[in-house]
């Protein structure tokens, strides 16, 4: 079923601080040292069928970077796996599966910047047997005019290239492995906006040819907007709500999604408009003490008792499909459909 | 022009690099009226940060400001030596960065440094400081200031960082108040807070603002007034809502074609083809019309500045009604 | 290559600048021309000893010997040509530097990348002997481990390296452990390629620069460490003297004011050292991202 051709399941990761002698020895003799673990992602299961692009959006410290990293196969979890097509992309620890590649948000430091960037692009395949030696050259120089550079750039070096050419080398480089998947992590967060709009156009072109899917990570509401099918907002390490991309955008029904959407600044292109800043009161809480049941109640305007002791479960969006982890859910009207008890 | 509060007339500043001379900001000018709130638009080496850097004279050599003018209701900063800078600087015109540690000392407490930054202007006792400090932290929407002037930088969140850092700009209460990217490095809803708060706080308390981003929302939702710059020029400036709503410049239609959030989901953005060109060597003439959809042989010779009401446009084929 | 050829380029280039750096490697070029052209510059063989008379020990500079040549700058106390005792012993010298030098960075970088990379169980025990040894003078260690494996020149390289390798694995440690962190490591983890090719063609490639400016000081401190063993008698045997022990030879007759036979070898050490020194700083200026233009 092409519904399950990536599956997070129930993946977790925890950061456990690593004790240094000194410290353990304090902590037998009695003294308070720091050992509680960060829950970066927790029991996060997720379902991407082939060709979609999912969309991943959160603030910083949300656990969309961990959760990437771990769908792409860098990070292992804690608990929880990971399967592309059935088969687990992580065993013993390693990754076994280059069919699932990743493009990171900084391409400054995502090329190893001593290498020529047709080595750059050439490492993997020729590594893992994907093209012959003898044919290298001439699949580089595919792979680099299928991402809008010339061929004969390939002498270079990357620091005599732009911040958005490089970029395209860094997907070049992903693409040349064949995945199936592609994870972008911030992929057009460091560029410049009309840089930005070049990668974001190379992005939808990659799909629409090569019916690639994709995970896209992003803090930017309006690229993830622009490029996913289905969407899903995180929140100190979970997800609170999960749907397609229109119906998300304009009927968010979790108190985080819609309020994060709403601080969203817009553009404003009429003489006299009076913006109202609409924020949430509050701040993110610290990962290392997430509160107790729902991790938003603190900061919700709709919280109950029942939100402040067991966490809600996704459970199905009462429009348009979807799912959202909530007791009160909200309407249209921004006010939760259900009365809130307590 | 005699009632602008802050003048910049033909502003040069030049970096002398190994490489060659980086032209960071290129004969630009522009004014600033009392409490109005200017957007510094750009995309990098646009020379937004650097003109802000010029205003106050925090150029570093090999850095130097090599032609115009800065005038602070008629005194001239580019001649002033360091201590009459330093008279400037935190008292008529402050400044708040993107990064929040590059005005907060680390080792030092919010009310130490704050009580410092009170003394360099005002001989005050520690205790009127202290109180004044634990003031101004509460405007900025700091909760509890007066017990949390002893906790220090690393304390607080990005966020409040960056809130202590604007509280410190307010403390003389300047007239002008130059804030590079401040909300970039910040998450949306925390971005919102302080958007919120630093145009309430520059409504009640008359100050100008500066405002330098690349983020066009942004700017749109908070200034009054928007200088589009590219490649060390000003090419575009006027009425916000109006700039944005009908630009002149290519450049201006470029950016906002750019927007995702201006395009329907999934469309294909209309974008703006190559690279910033390098500073080392600009073009003799605009600076943009390598990457120009509407350049022709004219663009080769630099366009003068064309004035029309409250606006104005550095381009040879201007877009719209003044074509 | 014609990359790293034009990196050297651009690196030479601002080398230049640095009149005191260029002065230094020219000095440094000129002492490694005269060392390894010393049996033909030399006048004398000072390992031959039937070539030596006593008639002609301890004879200020300038004294013409039995032999018929002028001694430039004196003999000790075997009847040694000082200036071709000094060739010869600075040979010895930068030899015993450049293998003990080398040898280290190579256990060092590789202890120290490992480490970084790797981490766990591995990186605490390593990274907390290396520790350990930092604390500890290195030329007490040099001294113990000379004074158990006994003379000889391999010996003394094995009691250098033993003695420097920390500096290197420090210092590799720190830099793989930035490098490890950037995203082109973690492209590699997900590409997936092996460990091996991402410690050796990415890792220690990028981890090279601080390498290469401790190398040029531990070099200098090989040289030196080497010096002061055979000063107190405990580097290479008599028949091979290097500038430690020359320096060595000549002490006893300093008070009688037989200062050459001291002095020469001693100003020719220190020469090369600060030369060695002076083209260190330099790289390691041009190196440091926060003093470049």
């Amino acid at each position: 079923m092409s519904e399950c051709f990536l599956r997070l399941e129930r993946v977790s990761k925890r950061f456990e601080p690593r004790l240094s002698l000194g410290d353990r020895i304090a902590a037998r003799l009695g003294a308070t040292v720091e050992t509680r673990s960060v829950h970066a992602v927790d029991e996060v299961s997720l379902a991407v069928a082939r060709g979609e692009t999912l969309g991943l959006v959160g603030e910083s410290g949300c656990g969309k970077s961990t959760l990437g990293r771990i769908a792409a196969g860098i990070i292992a979890p804690s608990q929880g796996e990971v399967t592309l097509d059935g088969e687990p992309v992580m065993s013993e620890g390693r990754k076994r599966s280059t069919r699932i590649q990743m493009v990171f948000q900084d391409p400054f430091a995502s090329l190893d910047p001593r290498m020529r960037v047709g080595e750059i692009i050439a490492e993997g395949p020729l590594y893992h047997g994907l093209v012959p030696a003898v044919g290298a050259r001439s699949y580089v120089a595919r792979w680099m005019e299928r991402v809008g550079l010339h061929a004969e750039q390939a002498e270079r070096f990357p620091h005599q290239f732009s911040g958005g050419q490089r970029q395209r080398i860094a997907v070049a480089r992903a693409l040349a492995m064949q995945p199936d998947v592609l994870v972008c992590d911030e992929p057009v967060a460091s560029l410049d906006v009309s840089i930005q709009a070049q990668i974001i156009n190379l992005f939808l072109e990659l799909r629409r040819d090569l019916a690639i899917t994709c995970i896209f990570i992003s803090h930017d509401l309006s690229v993830v907007r622009h490029l996913a099918d289905r969407i899903a907002v995180m929140y100190l390490g979970r997800i609170v709500e999960i749907g397609p991309r229109d119906v998300l955008y304009e009927q968010p029904e979790h108190p985080y999604a819609r309020a994060l959407l709403d601080s969203v600044p817009r553009l404003v292109t009429r003489t006299g408009t009076r913006v109202e800043f609409r924020t949430i009161a509050g701040e993110i809480p610290s990962p290392l003490e997430p509160p107790a049941g729902c991790r938003f109640n603190p900061r919700c305007p709709f919280a109950s008792a029942d939100c402040r002791i067991r966490p809600p479960g996704l459970m199905a969006r009462h429009v348009g499909g979807g799912e959202v982890a909530c007791y009160h859910p909200l309407g249209e009207d921004g006010q939760p459909l259900r009365e809130c008890v307590g | 022009m005699s009632g602008m509060l802050l003048e910049i007339e033909n502003l040069h500043t030049h970096f002398l690099t190994r490489a060659g001379v980086v032209q960071a900001v290129n004969g630009v000018s522009f004014t600033l009226a009392r409490g109005e709130i200017l957007g510094l638009v750009g995309e990098s080496g646009s020379g937004k940060t650097v003109t802000g850097f010029s205003i106050l004279g925090l150029i570093d050599p090999p850095g130097r400001i090599v032609e115009g003018s800065v005038r602070l209701d008629g005194l001239e900063l580019t001649s002033l030596d360091q201590e009459g800078l330093r008279q400037v600087r935190g008292k008529r015109i402050s400044m708040v960065f993107q990064d929040p540690m590059m005005t907060l000392n680390p080792v030092l407490s919010i009310g130490e440094q704050m009580l410092l930054a009170v003394r360099a202007h005002e001989r005050i006792t520690r205790r009127a400081g202290l109180e004044r400090a634990a003031a101004v932290l509460t405007r900025v929407g700091i909760p509890e200031a007066a017990t949390r002037l002893s906790a220090y930088p690393h304390q607080f969140s990005g966020g409040m960082r960056q809130r202590v850092a604007i509280a410190i700009a307010l403390l003389h209460r300047p007239e002008v108040i130059i804030a590079d990217e401040p909300t970039t490095a910040l998450d949306v809803s925390i971005q919102a807070q302080i958007l919120h708060e630093v145009r309430e706080l520059a409504r009640e308390s008359g100050t100008a603002l500066i405002w330098i981003s690349h983020d066009l929302a942004t700017v749109s939702s908070l200034a009054d007034r928007l200088i589009v710059m590219y490649a060390g020029r000003v090419v575009e400036q006027g009425p916000v809502a109006e700039v944005l709503s009908d630009p002149r410049h290519p450049y201006t239609d470029g950016l906002l074609a750019s927007l995702p959030a201006n395009a329907r989901p999934g469309e294909v953005l209309r974008q703006i083809p190559g690279n910033t060109p390098s500073l080392l060597d600009l073009p003799e003439g605009c600076a943009f019309a390598p990457r120009c959809a509407r350049a022709s042989t004219i663009c080769a010779t630099a366009p003068q500045l064309t004035h029309s009401g409250p606006r104005s446009w550095r381009c040879h084929h201007p877009l719209g009604a003044g074509a | 290559m014609s990359g790293f050829m034009e990196q050297l380029r651009a690196f030479w280039v601002e080398f230049r600048e640095s009149g005191i750096a260029v002065a230094a490697l020219f000095v440094i070029a000129l002492i490694l021309v005269l060392a390894l052209l010393a049996p033909v510059i030399a006048p004398q063989d000072p390992y031959d000893l039937t070539g030596l008379s006593l008639r002609d020990a301890r004879r200020p500079p300038g004294h013409v010997g039995s032999a018929g040549y002028m001694h430039l700058l004196g003999t000790d106390a075997q009847g040694r040509d000082l200036f071709s005792a000094i060739l010869y012993g600075l040979r010895i010298s930068i030899q015993m530097g450049l293998a003990a030098g080398l040898a280290a960075l190579l256990l060092g970088a590789s202890v120290g990348l490992a480490a970084a990379y790797f981490g766990g169980r591995f990186e605490t025990f390593a990274m907390r002997i290396v520790d350990l040894q930092l604390s500890f003078p290195a030329i007490l260690l040099a001294l113990i481990l000379v004074a158990l494996l006994g003379q000889g020149k391999a010996q003394l390289i094995a009691a250098l390296v033993a003695a420097q390798y920390a500096y290197f694995a420090r210092t590799a440690y720190g830099a793989a452990k930035a490098e490890r962190r950037k995203d082109y490591i973690e492209a590699a983890v997900a590409t997936p390629l092996s460990d091996k090719r991402i410690l050796f063609r990415h890792l220690l490639p990028n981890c090279m620069p601080p390498l290469i400016v401790v190398a040029t000081v531990q070099i200098a401190n090989s040289i030196a460490l080497e010096a002061t063993l055979s000063f107190l008698g405990l580097g290479l045997p008599v028949t091979e003297p290097s500038l430690g022990m020359l320096i060595s030879n000549g002490f006893q007759y300093m008070m009688s004011g037989r200062y050459w036979i001291s002095v020469y070898p001693g100003v020719a050490l220190i020469i090369l050292i600060v030369a060695i020194n002076l083209v260190g700083d330099q790289i390691r200026d041009q190196f440091n991202p926060r003093l470049r233009r």
